[in-house]
């Protein structure tokens, strides 16, 4: 039996090609105040805070701890940190809460992934013997995974323009959203290929961007938050290293991590999905078993705006900030980390 | 049957165009106009040198800009004996944490024109400057710290800052 916690604050900074000058403190600070005054909430309320941040995107070693003194970590602060996705760090937080010991926790992610070349930076994560001396790049892995699904008949070039286009369009409603308008489908795929199979549509935007969200023990979150927005279940699972000991049209590690989140049981009004790829959200969709019946990110998605270590983390404020609006009672969200999907989330949430 | 192999090389360059902060920038800006800036917390007051997108007491940023003194006391020091790759100068030398007048939380930096062994916690120095067409936004404007000839300061005048 788990504690039920609730995400009960969302606050995200507009993503951006390129944001103009703040550092990593500049960047949190904003987010992790419009949070924590969402939750009507102090920082000295705050039981747990846990961060996702890449060091490789902003180029300097421990960028995180400059982040920190957004936090006003002194005297100290009960802190961590996760070199991933934001997902991760809230998963840690919600792993922390079920402690018991303490009732609230904060979780913030920021990314600056215009400093460097970021197909480079990508590069470095992967297995520093055999596959990253011949630097495939973020994008020319994406595609591999792409020709995979379509040589399988599992999708068409038809199809991966259908979620560009639907999800930018979504994006136009979404206040931080950087893509927000799509050309048609027919337009689209008279563009030339990028790294064939994907098109310049298939792939998401470079974008700067920070968000946090403030956790919370249901009584407490109560008090903070008119409709507080329950995790119900939520499980994560990686997949080898190696490329090629993986069936790149399968994810494995989304189906275990949905049957272990309890996602697979019930239905869903809506899910955001991490698919920075238009690919990865029709293998993402069969994975999870999601029908036609479902939206799929009402936001926009990683197509719209990909802050790195933050666009995954955002799919859960994302879905959380919709039922709290009243938008729907029951929601997925999943984020992804590593190349093609290595690395999966399921989160389920759902409205009180 | 083959030696085993105990090196890989691999070459690996990533470039990056790094960001200094807004904050920051305002403080390196002014160091090559020779001033030294700090910022002053709305909530607790303490000015803090180089400003900050946030002070860590209170989580809210540095406001008004501060021009600090150029004269400081050595609050802690240590003396570096051991060579070492980049380092600035032959040991032995002293890096200290300095807080300049004006200041509530001290720099860290060199100082030199007295021999090592005699720096001493309230030591009283000045910033020694490169020369002006020299002057640029980053700390190495300031070459180094040396002893003022001023009387040495209380104790009771930095323990807080230690």
């Amino acid at each position: 039996m788990t504690r039920p916690i609730a995400v009960v604050a969302f606050a995200q900074l507009p993503s951006v090609r390129r944001d103009t000058g703040r550092d990593e403190t500049e960047l949190v600070l904003p987010v992790v105040n419009a949070a924590l005054e969402q939750a009507e909430l102090t920082r000295r309320d705050i039981g747990f805070t846990c961060s996702g941040s890449s060091d490789y995107l902003l180029g300097r070693p421990f960028s995180f701890v400059s982040a920190l003194d957004a936090l006003a970590p002194w005297p100290p602060a009960s802190e961590s940190h996760v070199e991933m996705d934001g997902a991760w760090a809230l998963y840690e937080a919600w792993v922390r809460l079920q402690c018991g010991d303490i009732d609230t926790a904060l979780v913030y992610a920021y990314g600056k992934s215009s400093l460097g070349d970021l197909r480079d930076v990508l590069a470095q994560q992967l297995d520093p013997y055999y596959l990253a001396p011949l630097v495939p790049d973020s994008i020319s892995l994406a595609a591999l995974q792409a020709r995979s699904l379509l040589d399988a008949g599992m999708c068409s070039e038809r199809d991966m323009a259908e979620v560009a286009v639907r999800s930018r369009r979504a994006a136009r409603d979404n206040p931080a959203a950087q893509l927000k308008t799509s050309r048609d489908v027919e337009e689209l795929l008279s563009e030339p290929y990028l790294v064939a199979p994907l098109r310049k549509h298939d792939c998401p935007p470079i974008s700067d961007g920070a968000c946090a969200l403030v956790l919370a023990a249901l009584p407490v979150a109560q008090r903070s938050c008119k409709r507080p927005v329950v995790i119900r279940g939520i499980d994560h699972r990686i997949e080898p290293h190696a490329l090629g000991a993986r069936d790149l049209t399968r994810s494995l590690s989304t189906e275990l991590a949905a049957r272990h989140a309890g996602a697979l049981e019930g239905s869903f009004d809506l899910a955001e999905l991490h698919a920075p790829f238009t690919h990865q959200e029709l293998l993402l969709r069969r994975a999870l078993r999601l029908g036609p019946e479902v939206k799929v990110n009402p936001s926009g998605g990683a197509l719209a705006a990909n802050p790195m270590m933050v666009a995954g983390v955002a799919r859960i404020g994302e879905a959380a900030l919709r039922l709290s609006r009243g938008e729907g009672r029951r929601a997925l969200a999943h984020a992804t980390s590593g190349p093609c999907l290595q690395q999966n989330l399921v989160c389920v949430l759902e409205a009180t | 049957m083959s030696e085993p192999i105990k090196v890989v090389p691999m070459h690996i360059r990533l470039d990056y165009i790094v960001t200094a902060g807004r904050t920051y920038t305002r403080y390196l800006q002014a160091l090559a106009h020779k001033r030294i800036i700090g910022g002053r917390c709305p909530r607790c007051e303490k000015v803090y040198v180089p400003p900050r997108g946030s002070c860590p007491t209170c989580g809210v940023p540095t406001g008004e800009t501060i021009d600090v003194q150029h004269t400081a006391t050595v609050t802690t020091f240590c003396v570096v004996n051991i060579p070492f790759g980049a380092m600035p100068f032959k040991p032995p030398y002293v890096v200290a944490s300095l807080l300049l007048d004006g200041a509530d939380l001290p720099i860290l930096h060199l100082v030199r024109g007295m021999p090592a062994d005699q720096v001493r916690m309230g030591l009283r120095v000045r910033a020694v400057w490169v020369p002006d067409e020299a002057l640029a936004p980053t700390v190495e404007s300031i070459r180094w710290f040396e002893p003022n000839g001023e009387p040495d300061a209380d104790y009771k005048t930095y323990e807080a800052h230690l």
